[in-house]
């Protein structure tokens, strides 16, 4: 057989994808290659590689958005290339993103005139604006201290433990102590009491969390506010609230608009929300509220003078795209009130179904409760021969992403599966799932237990507790696929 | 007349719907929803004002890419990067990115030794990253001696970007500006290695000026900062900022050393959507080696058994711009990059020589550097650049007008940026209009002899030729105040 050579240059526009020379070279990995390829052979290769990434709709992990309608797809087309920092430029996209703040603030009740503008800006995400929001509140408190001729070195900030990460990031990188409200098993947020007992005139804020990322319960923030009001007068400081609603901040006004845990509350004086999660909108935007202008210390802010208006910029990115604010734009008077109530009980329904359907399996108490974020967050009955990490590896087979987590400081022993249900998943998504995990625990049954292997190895404890047998198992590194080892405590990254 | 029932809306072609008639919304969200198309043009139509990004002349930012990448960037704009777990995939096409960058910048790396980098949402997160491992590392060296660590400071040029002065108010250093001159727009490395100092965390030095698109002179500040850290003991260290430069110099000048070449720098960051030929939203930052970044500022994932170290300020955001950027990566590879910038060089010349033909004007940038063409006005004492981008924004171009920073602040330039898009019959059509627009001002009243009446008759004195444009530019700088700043 005569082998051929190698294509030519002037024959390459002829092969088609698959045959031409490109798709038998290796890709580059450490170094640019030194030559161009056609542009059909470039997307046709990392096309290929991304098959083997999850898919984004199956993964029932993460609360960030990942379905919008077509014609936002075609808006977030459409301003792909404009840089949303050109304000001047950009004069329309500028206002959008105005119009959301003041749209975010209004839903919060911040206490505005008429037409009085609101005092926020849209971020990358919930990280950014918590950043800023610690920041804005870090250099409030180190004003007060300094007019007050006391130390301002050590500033700190009580939560719970239950924190996402970034909490963790700004304590780090704006070198601002984390004191955390430990959590314990059946209670698995931050307690309002323990947590105003921690405050001390040191604190810069309080951040209670709507939608903690574990179990999607609410903070009760009524309480801490009244709590923490008693502690100021007592104390004469002024320790203020912050509201990480990452989550919560577009479920909580349209299902129990009666629950009083924003800018109603006195002592809370910013918000944080992501665009990016029940706000509907892809990966890739925050919004962070103030209460008024006086929470927000003018010397953080650079101003702008577009075309006459004072224009004030607080951000820690600079350059990005305009796409996600545009499209927070369009779901805001696309779906407006009713459309946002309809979606988020659409999504409450079908976290019930999923509840109903797992309790009914008669193998799983569930952890989470009903209010809060629709999610479902179960853990086995029992775990002594099977786990739930060996339930997420094996649904990865049917395609389904659930993570299983385990709690963080004091519940270490409690691990737990949680589903997320988003927008776009619907009921018979639901019912399936339901099937896929019956089939599994049907599977493992049938397995030989890896516990059992591992406590005949030596490598797991076994002791007797009354009338259970507690096991404690070692984690392999498969079995953890998701934990930070950060300093002094293991958070779960997802959100 | 009869307003249209729910039942018939779906009959009314879009402009004929009632939603088109409705006050938009702006300080409330409306109670009601409204159908995706009315939702669509009300939005699309109000977006016809805003400028137009290929025509404008002020960004440095990206404004064009092939469709087979547009094509990418739209099936993964549902995927949260962040989520390394579930797309591993994609989270190595960053980290293959990081490493090109790395090789590219001359990073002392083995040969299969990974990189210490990581991809942010721009040059002002990349920079806000390397400053806070040069804080962080500088705190460790002084507590270790037993000093104090409260007043930390950076050194650059004035003419710094101001992400550079978000970071020093933001995270609590001292910013010492070395001044600029008339004719001298970037930092001078003797004033700047004069201004170090033991609480100095590092200096940075700018590979592509905003204002005129110099390059700094990395090496002689990397010499003369050698000798003073010899001297002193201090073990003061280099940040490049080559936001623009970056993708410029290793193509055209590559044998120009002011990367990791010179041992004093320790990290660079570029900006990916600059000439790095993407959309906006994606920057990298380039450490040396392992030490230049402080383990307690990374976060580490376990991924799949093997460590995925983290350290970025921001988190959940989109996968698209990641990808655009390893697509151009194998897409043009060097030799494309390298005709790009070339195609760029050769239009912004053009452009200089049709600018200077005019007679008008003088040419303040440099021909080495980033593609951009700085003029000023030679006569501002009738009519002034800033008027000069007014009338130019009648033809649809947008072409920004800027004052140099202290001490420099009575120059006034007018700046075209020569990005990829920008061909040379663009370049022809601009010398026209530009052309077009002296002969028109020309013919006007001068609006600078009427200030400069003006302020005469309520001030009284005598005033210089230099003050009366220093008042004039303080008019038009009320107007776009910081702007020369914000506009990169």
């Amino acid at each position: 057989m005569v082998l051929s050579h190698a294509a030519s240059d002037s024959d390459v526009s002829v092969h088609s994808t698959f045959a031409s020379r490109y798709v038998r070279t290796s890709l580059p990995r450490f170094r640019m290659p030194e030559n161009s390829i056609p542009k059909e052979a470039a997307y046709q290769i990392i096309n290929d590689e991304l098959m083997l990434d999850g898919n984004p709709r199956l993964n029932l992990a993460s609360f960030v958005t990942t379905w919008m309608e077509p014609e936002c797809d075609k808006l977030i087309m459409a301003s792909i290339n404009k840089n949303y920092v050109d304000m001047d430029e950009y004069p329309v996209t500028t206002e959008l993103q105005n119009r959301c703040v003041n749209m975010i603030a209004h839903l919060f009740n911040a206490p505005l005139g008429e037409t009085e503008t609101a005092v926020g800006v849209g971020t990358v995400g919930s990280s950014e604006a918590i950043m800023l929001a610690g920041l804005a509140f870090k250099r409030k408190w180190q004003n007060k201290r300094r007019a007050e001729g006391k130390p301002f070195d050590k500033p700190n900030i009580v939560t719970g433990a239950n924190v996402q990460v970034c909490w963790e990031k700004f304590a780090r990188y704006f070198e601002v102590e984390l004191k955390e409200v430990k959590l314990r098993e059946g209670y698995y947020v931050m307690d309002p009491e323990q947590a105003v007992e921690m405050v001390d005139e040191n604190t810069i804020c309080v951040a209670a969390i709507l939608g903690s990322t574990l179990n999607g319960e609410f903070e009760d923030v009524k309480l801490l506010n009244d709590l923490l009001v008693l502690k100021n007068k007592e104390t004469g400081l002024d320790i203020p609230i912050h509201v990480d609603a990452a989550s919560g901040g577009f479920i909580a006004p349209f299902l129990y608009p009666e629950l009083e845990w924003d800018f109603r509350l006195p002592q809370v004086k910013s918000i944080n929300v992501s665009g990016h999660k029940y706000g509907l909108v892809y990966a890739g935007i925050g919004w962070v509220v103030w209460r008024n202008k006086e929470d927000l210390p003018d010397e953080l802010i650079f101003h702008i003078n577009y075309l006459g208006a004072d224009q004030p910029t607080f951000t820690l990115n600079f350059s990005k795209g305009s796409s996600q604010v545009i499209a927070q734009y369009y779901q805001l008077i696309r779906l407006g009130h009713e459309g946002y109530r309809n979606v988020m009980e659409n999504c409450r329904e079908n976290m019930i179904v999923l509840r109903e359907g797992l309790e009914k399996t008669g193998r799983f108490s569930i952890v989470s409760k009903d209010e809060g974020i629709p999610l479902v967050a179960f853990s086995l009955k029992d775990n002594s021969s099977h786990t739930e990490f060996e339930i997420s590896e094996m649904l990865r087979r049917y395609g389904w992403i659930v993570p299983a987590y385990t709690m963080p400081a004091n519940a270490e022993h409690i691990t737990v599966l949680r589903v997320v249900i988003r927008e776009d998943f619907s009921r018979t998504l639901a019912e399936r799932l339901v099937m896929d995990i019956e089939k599994v625990m049907h599977e493992l049954d049938e397995l030989p237990s890896r516990v059992i292997h591992k406590i005949s190895l030596g490598e797991v404890k076994s002791e007797d507790n009354g009338d259970n047998m507690v096991v404690t198992v070692k984690k392999s590194d498969i079995e953890k696929p998701i934990e930070i080892n950060v300093k002094k405590s293991d958070k779960p990254i997802f959100c | 007349m009869v307003l249209a029932t729910n039942s018939e809306e779906h009959l009314h072609s879009t402009f004929a719907s009632r939603y088109v008639r409705a006050v938009v919304p702006r300080f409330t969200m409306p109670n009601n929803s409204m159908p995706k198309d009315a939702a669509y043009q009300v939005i699309s139509d109000e977006l016809m004002l805003d400028g137009n990004p290929r025509l404008n002349l002020a960004s440095f930012v990206t404004t064009w890419m092939e469709p087979e990448c547009d094509k990418l960037i739209q099936e993964s704009v549902n995927k949260n990067y962040v989520d390394m777990d579930e797309y591993p995939v994609t989270t190595e096409l960053q980290n293959r990115c990081v490493n090109m960058i790395a090789n590219l910048f001359h990073a002392p790396m083995g040969e299969e030794e990974a990189a210490i980098g990581c991809g942010t949402v721009g040059s002002s997160e990349a920079i806000m990253l390397a400053g806070l491992a040069f804080k962080r590392k500088w705190q460790q060296r002084r507590r270790a001696q037993g000093l104090p660590t409260d007043n930390p400071n950076i050194v650059t040029g004035a003419n710094v970007q101001v992400c550079w002065e978000k970071f020093a108010r933001y995270f609590e250093v001292e910013l010492k500006e070395v001044k600029l001159s008339e004719g001298y727009y970037v930092m001078d490395p003797a004033k700047a290695v004069e201004m170090v100092d033991e609480n100095t965390i590092c200096v940075a030095a700018i590979l592509g000026s905003t204002l005129t698109g110099e390059f700094e002179d990395v090496k002689l500040l990397n010499d003369l900062l050698a000798e003073k850290n010899a001297e002193t003991g201090w073990d003061v260290a280099i940040h490049v900022d080559a936001a623009s430069g970056g993708f410029i110099a290793p193509f055209l000048y590559p044998d120009l050393e002011w990367d990791f070449r010179l041992p004093w720098v320790k990290s660079i960051n570029v900006s990916g959507h600059k000439y790095g030929l993407v959309y906006a939203g994606v920057g990298w930052i380039v450490w040396r080696t392992k030490d230049d970044l402080p383990e307690d500022l990374v976060f580490h994932i376990n991924y799949l058994g093997a460590d995925q170290p983290t350290f970025t300020l921001n988190f959940s955001k989109g996968s698209s711009q990641i990808i655009a950027q390893y697509y151009q990566f194998i897409r043009l590879g060097f030799e494309g990059y390298k005709n790009i910038m070339e195609n760029c060089m050769d239009n912004a010349r053009r452009l200089r020589e049709g600018i200077e033909m005019t007679g008008k004007f003088d040419i303040v940038s440099k021909d080495i550097g980033v593609p951009l063409v700085a003029f000023s006005l030679k006569d501002s004492s009738k009519h002034t650049v800033f008027e000069i981008a007014e009338s130019l924004r009648k033809f649809g171009w947008i072409i920004p007008a800027y004052t140099m920073p202290a001490d420099a602040q009575h120059i006034a330039v007018l700046r075209v940026v020569i990005r990829e898009d920008f061909s040379r019959g663009l370049a022809d059509r601009l010398i026209t209009h530009i052309i077009q627009v002296l002969k028109e001002i020309d013919g006007l009243p001068s609006r600078v002899a009427h200030l400069a009446a003006a302020a005469a008759v309520s001030g009284g004195e005598v005033k210089t030729a230099k003050m009366s444009l220093e008042d004039i530019t303080k008019y038009w700088k009320r107007l776009v105040e910081h702007k020369r700043n914000i506009v990169c």
